[in-house]
């Protein structure tokens, strides 16, 4: 089971959140002209990565705050977790 | 019974307590502290099973977790359990157990005759033989081997013990209270850290119970039971036995498995069985010592073959002696300890060393007790079938592959030592990458992973005096880190034997003639010859081999196996050991009871289980509950001897002519306020909400990004900035996190706050022609005419004293009103609207008449809404704008969504009136068509309809649209039907919606 830090509530074990997948998508802005290609790429296709992957999770049973994570896919190991709107550097 | 190898004096047990218990159906005697195993050797007991393949006669090989054979089933306090190590099963009275894998009896075995044919069951066997021809794989090649297999029978009744789980959080974790967890421990724990110390026996110590040292003038046993006195007198440090470290995971998270009730002949009142704990340690120390190394010669698996270690475990712990005719065969020290002991009680054992002149202080002491020393000499094979009656020897050449004249000299125990194998389990689980480590013959932990350290025997250490340094010194610095004090503590003066360099010899070489069975595997039958046949085969990766020939499988996971079979392979392959590699270790590190694994959450606590405010009312009222997700609801209120179908067609046709009350509090409810709120909304929901004025509520639809219906529900401006949204009871939880990702992440420029208003709030949906009337003398203050209270209005009112907020929406298709309450008062509301409601003739109904309501009208719920469909799927495609963006738009334009022929819901009639079609049944052109029958849709939810006294049902349609007024056919496989029917609009009822303006 990892143990996270949230960066609102600290060190807590993996059961309190649950996984939303990788960060690094962004949404389109609203209103705009969107290609067919660009909203699949919005909607489904995402990389499988082996290594380091920016990831959301969200607190639902803390703060319920979504978060950032960067974790190796294939360690585990977490590097840094970050607030919604902190950027990544 | 006399317990006749049970020495007068001596060992750990307490010969105050005798304990009774059975065998076989044969009653014993044993001491309070035994084991099975030991009470039964005591007994002279040796014959316990029989092998897994072979059927072989099995007996004890070793004294606790590594055991191989002594696996039984065990009945306790009228429950069973299989796969019980006799080495690790404390005695109590009245235990009871019996052999496994043997039928009729342990001793006459008809399974045995696979003994005979064993050269036809060689590696690979199931794998050759049960291939051909494809059809005999079910009917007689599974279960034939589902009959041959496992250890043991699960029982089939409920388990009537309870397990707990239990987390926790410490500074330090040690697995193994050996000399060097009990000197880490010590140490740490002197620093102020938090300790947890776990001992997976009963007794603490390790090889200090049984070794002959001495540490700061006492024995070693008296060492330790002075340190785990003070460790548990201190209040940061909690110690524990009959506790097993089984699973080492991600970030330093142990699971360990503590056997609560297990040496008990019941389980106290309310004390678990078993308790699992979830540690996570900010520092591991792995003090798991090592297990002993058989030599692999002829015949090894027969009974009274065993390891030395456990031989002089059996004497020192237990006062049980094992033989008495004993030979010890050792290719180190080791084997000499045991011999000593033996001679200590009494018994003359002869000692066969495959070294040919070791020198030591172990060895000089053997010498000066007159013990017989064979030097360069070997067992070839053991002789006897169900017992150990004697063994051919032989001298052995310096080269260790020619054997000299085979004599047959008498015994009745043959004690083997082939040095020892450090239990690196914990450890490689952690990522450890583990080093071979040449001296020893064997693996060791190497870089760490995490943040574990592993002391003593478990990293290859056997010197005392070095594994109490190095564990009191980490102990001290692991600790200084995290408490940042620094007790400096007096590392005690150790007295022990110094040892000589053991004997790189581990399997003796056939004799010329002789094809003697030469086990690696004791629990899986593997012998030499079988990881010949494998590596002949062109099995090379020892993963491969491991899986083709079950080497290190099974309950023991190889404990006394794995590094033999290495050899045995590297040998063979002219490799050197660390380029085969070893298999992967995988927890758990022992079997683990899946009671303890799933621990309370088992039937009804598999899930929690919510209740509305009204629920003891409903309870009272003969309602029939039914679970909706995670709340119970009302299904119906049993009057008389009413069936479902009865009751719930009552209650609907009740609220369609009079009034009826529904409990309507499990709606996920959400309070959404600031001044960017509408816009949040207008951005979620499909449809226009930024015009709607304060005190309207308004139906929405919400949408996934890939333009699937998500959910649907009213959202009530309450004021300005103030809104209430309602969602569907199933999706609750999932529309917060939605709401929550889309402020927090996608538009964080939003000022809107959401939180989960659902427990805050009591709903009762108040329903048919009477609701206006009756809601008028719940609130005579209060306007709520048409006028004043029209559709989709909402407004506060007064319910004899409580506030309450009154919406004017309807889901099943009548004149409706919701009345919400704060949820202490909801009992009282439901009371009063129950108690006024009575001269309009008002009836309670369930989610059965509600679904009945719903349907007739053709309002979509969660049977349709199923993660499949579109808005126009759902005739909702009016709620979706055209003007505005909104989450999901976008993927409205895929091909797919806007076909002509689109799916689209339609009402479905029966053509006789009479048959209900089966929800899930399939809508097909033509009953007669060949299968695969083209489906042109499914029945998403039915009901019999209150308005036509006749069936009804929904369904999703291929080109729905046109599809009105065709005959087509309803088939359920499942149920074996197949109905004519006719597809009418979905709207069933009232298709104008004038009764809920009305």
């Amino acid at each position: 089971m990892l143990y996270i830090n949230c960066p609102h509530c600290g060190m807590r074990s993996q059961n309190e959140f649950s996984y939303g997948g990788d960060a690094s998508v962004k949404r389109p802005e609203l209103n705009k002209e969107v290609s067919d290609q660009e909203w699949d790429d919005f909607v489904y296709n995402r990389k499988s990565l082996r290594g380091k992957h920016l990831e959301l999770w969200q607190h639902v049973s803390g703060c319920r705050q979504w978060i950032k994570v960067e974790r190796d896919t294939a360690t585990h190991e977490i590097f840094r977790t970050f607030k919604a709107d902190e950027e990544v550097a | 019974m006399t317990q006749a190898f049970r020495i007068e004096n001596g060992g750990l047990i307490n010969r105050e307590k005798k304990l009774s218990f059975k065998f076989n159906g044969k009653t014993y005697f044993g001491y309070e502290g035994d084991t099975l195993a030991s009470a039964l050797l005591a007994n002279g007991v040796h014959l316990v099973g029989r092998s897994f393949k072979y059927h072989r006669p099995r007996g004890f090989f070793g004294a606790g977790v590594d055991e191989p054979y002594a696996v039984v089933q065990l009945y306790r306090n009228g429950e069973t359990e299989p796969n019980i190590k006799a080495t690790e099963q404390e005695l109590f009275e009245g235990l009871e157990a019996k052999s496994v894998n043997c039928w009729p009896s342990v001793n006459f075995d008809i399974g045995a005759i696979n003994n005979f044919l064993r050269i036809f069951l060689p590696a690979g066997f199931y794998y050759k033989t049960f291939m051909w021809p494809k059809s005999f794989w079910y009917r007689i090649y599974e279960p034939f081997i589902r009959k041959a297999a496992g250890l043991g029978v699960a029982s089939t009744k409920h388990d009537n013990e309870r397990y707990e789980h239990k987390y926790e959080y410490c500074d330090l974790l040690i697995a193994g209270s050996g000399p060097s967890g009990l000197a880490g421990a010590y140490a740490a724990a002197k620093n102020g850290a938090k300790v947890i110390l776990a001992e997976d026996k009963p007794r603490f110590g390790g090889s200090l119970l049984t070794s002959d040292v001495n540490i700061g003038n006492q024995s070693g046993k008296d060492w330790a039971d002075g340190i785990v006195a003070e460790l548990k007198t201190m209040p940061n440090v909690v110690v524990k036995n009959r506790s097993q470290i089984f699973g080492y995971y991600d970030h330093n998270m142990l699971v360990m498995s503590e056997k609560v009730s297990d040496h008990l002949p019941s389980t106290k009142k309310y004390h678990p069985n078993k308790r699992l704990w979830y540690i996570r340690a900010k520092e591991v120390l792995i003090s798991s010592g090592s297990i002993e190394r058989p030599i692999v010669f002829g015949n090894n698996d027969t009974p009274g073959v065993m390891l030395s270690s456990a031989a002089k475990e059996y004497l020192k712990v237990y006062g049980v002696l094992v033989g008495r005719k004993p030979l010890v065969f050792t290719n180190n020290d080791s084997g000499y300890e045991t011999a000593i002991e033996f001679k200590k009680h009494g018994v003359d054992p002869v000692v066969l060393d495959s070294r040919e002149n070791p020198v030591s202080e172990i060895i000089d002491e053997a010498k000066n007790l007159g013990i017989n020393i064979k030097n360069s000499y070997v067992v070839v094979a053991a002789q006897g079938y169900k017992k150990v009656k004697s063994a051919d020897i032989a001298s052995i050449s310096e080269n260790k592959k020619q054997l000299g004249k085979i004599e047959n000299v008498q015994c009745d125990c043959i004690c083997v030592s082939g040095f020892w194998t450090p239990t690196i389990h914990l450890a490689s689980q952690s990522g450890n990458k583990t080093k071979f480590k040449e001296e020893i013959d064997a693996f060791v932990p190497g870089q760490s992973k995490q943040n574990e350290i592993t002391l003593g025997a478990a990293n290859g250490v056997f010197s005392l005096e070095e594994t109490l340094k190095t564990s009191f010194t980490a102990g001290s610095e692991l600790s200084k880190k995290i408490t940042e004090n620094d007790n400096k503590i007096a590392i005690p003066n150790v007295v022990e034997k110094k040892s000589s360099q053991h004997d790189k010899f581990w399997c003796v070489p056939l004799p010329k003639g002789k094809n003697y069975k030469r086990f690696l595997d004791f629990q899986n039958d593997v012998a030499v010859s079988d990881i010949e046949i494998a590596l002949r085969e062109g099995y090379r990766s020892i993963e491969h081999v491991k899986r083709y020939t079950t080497l290190g499988m099974a309950t023991d996971q190889g404990k006394t196996s794995n590094l033999n079979g290495l050899q045995l392979v590297s040998e063979i392959e002219n490799k050197v050991v660390p380029a085969v590699g070893h298999t992967t270790f995988r927890p758990p590190y022992t079997p683990v009871s899946i009671g303890a694994i799933v621990g309370r959450e088992v039937g009804k606590h598999s899930k929690p289980t919510r209740k509305s405010p009204m629920h003891s009312w409903h309870e009272k009222n003969n309602a029939v509950f039914v679970d909706a997700g995670v709340w119970l609801r009302p299904r119906y209120y049993r009057r008389g001897n009413e069936n479902l179908f009865e009751g719930s067609k009552r209650e609907a046709k009740n609220v369609r002519t009079n009034v009826g009350v529904c409990d309507v509090t499990t709606l996920g409810k959400i309070d959404i306020k600031g001044p960017d709120a509408a816009e949040l909304l207008n951005r979620v929901y499909t449809n226009a909400w930024l015009k709607l004025p304060v005190g309207k509520a308004r139906y929405g639809v919400m949408l996934r990004e890939d333009g699937i219906v998500m959910d649907d529900g009213t959202t009530t401006r309450i004021s300005e900035n103030h809104y209430h949204m309602t969602t569907t009871t199933a999706q609750a939880a999932n529309v917060l996190s939605h709401l929550e990702y889309y402020l927090q992440l996608v538009w964080p420029e939003l000022n809107v706050n959401v939180v989960s208003t659902t427990e805050q709030w009591a709903g009762a949906a108040i329903a048919g022609p009477k609701s206006r009337d009756l809601l008028q003398k719940l609130f005579p203050n209060s306007d709520v005419s048409n006028e004043g209270l029209p559709f989709m209005g909402y407004m506060e009112g007064d319910l004899f004293g409580v506030k309450a907020r009154i919406y004017r929406i309807s889901f099943s298709g009548e004149l409706a009103y919701e009345v919400n309450v704060e949820s202490d008062y909801g009992n009282f509301m439901w009371e009063k609207i129950i108690e006024v409601g009575e001269e309009f003739n008002i009836q309670p109904y369930g989610t059965e008449a509600l679904s009945t309501l719903r349907i007739e009208m053709g309002h979509v719920a969660g049977s349709e809404l199923d993660g499949r469909t579109i808005p126009f799927d759902n005739a909702l495609e009016g709620l979706v704008s055209k003007k505005k963006d909104f989450i999901g738009k976008r993927s409205l334009q895929r091909s797919a969504f806007i076909a002509e022929d689109r799916q689209r819901i339609v009402g479905v009639v029966p053509l006789d009136k009479q048959t209900s079609i089966p929800e899930g049944s399939h809508l097909v052109k033509d009953d007669k068509a060949p299968l695969p029958n083209p489906k042109l849709g499914h029945i998403s939810a039915s009901c019999w309809s209150v308005e036509y006294d006749n069936p009804f049902s929904l369904a999703i349609l291929k080109d729905g649209k046109n599809m009105i007024g065709q005959k087509l056919f309803a088939m359920s496989p499942l149920k074996n039907k197949v109905i004519p029917v006719e597809i009418v609009s979905s709207h069933y009822v009232d298709p104008k919606g004038e009764r809920v303006r009305s």
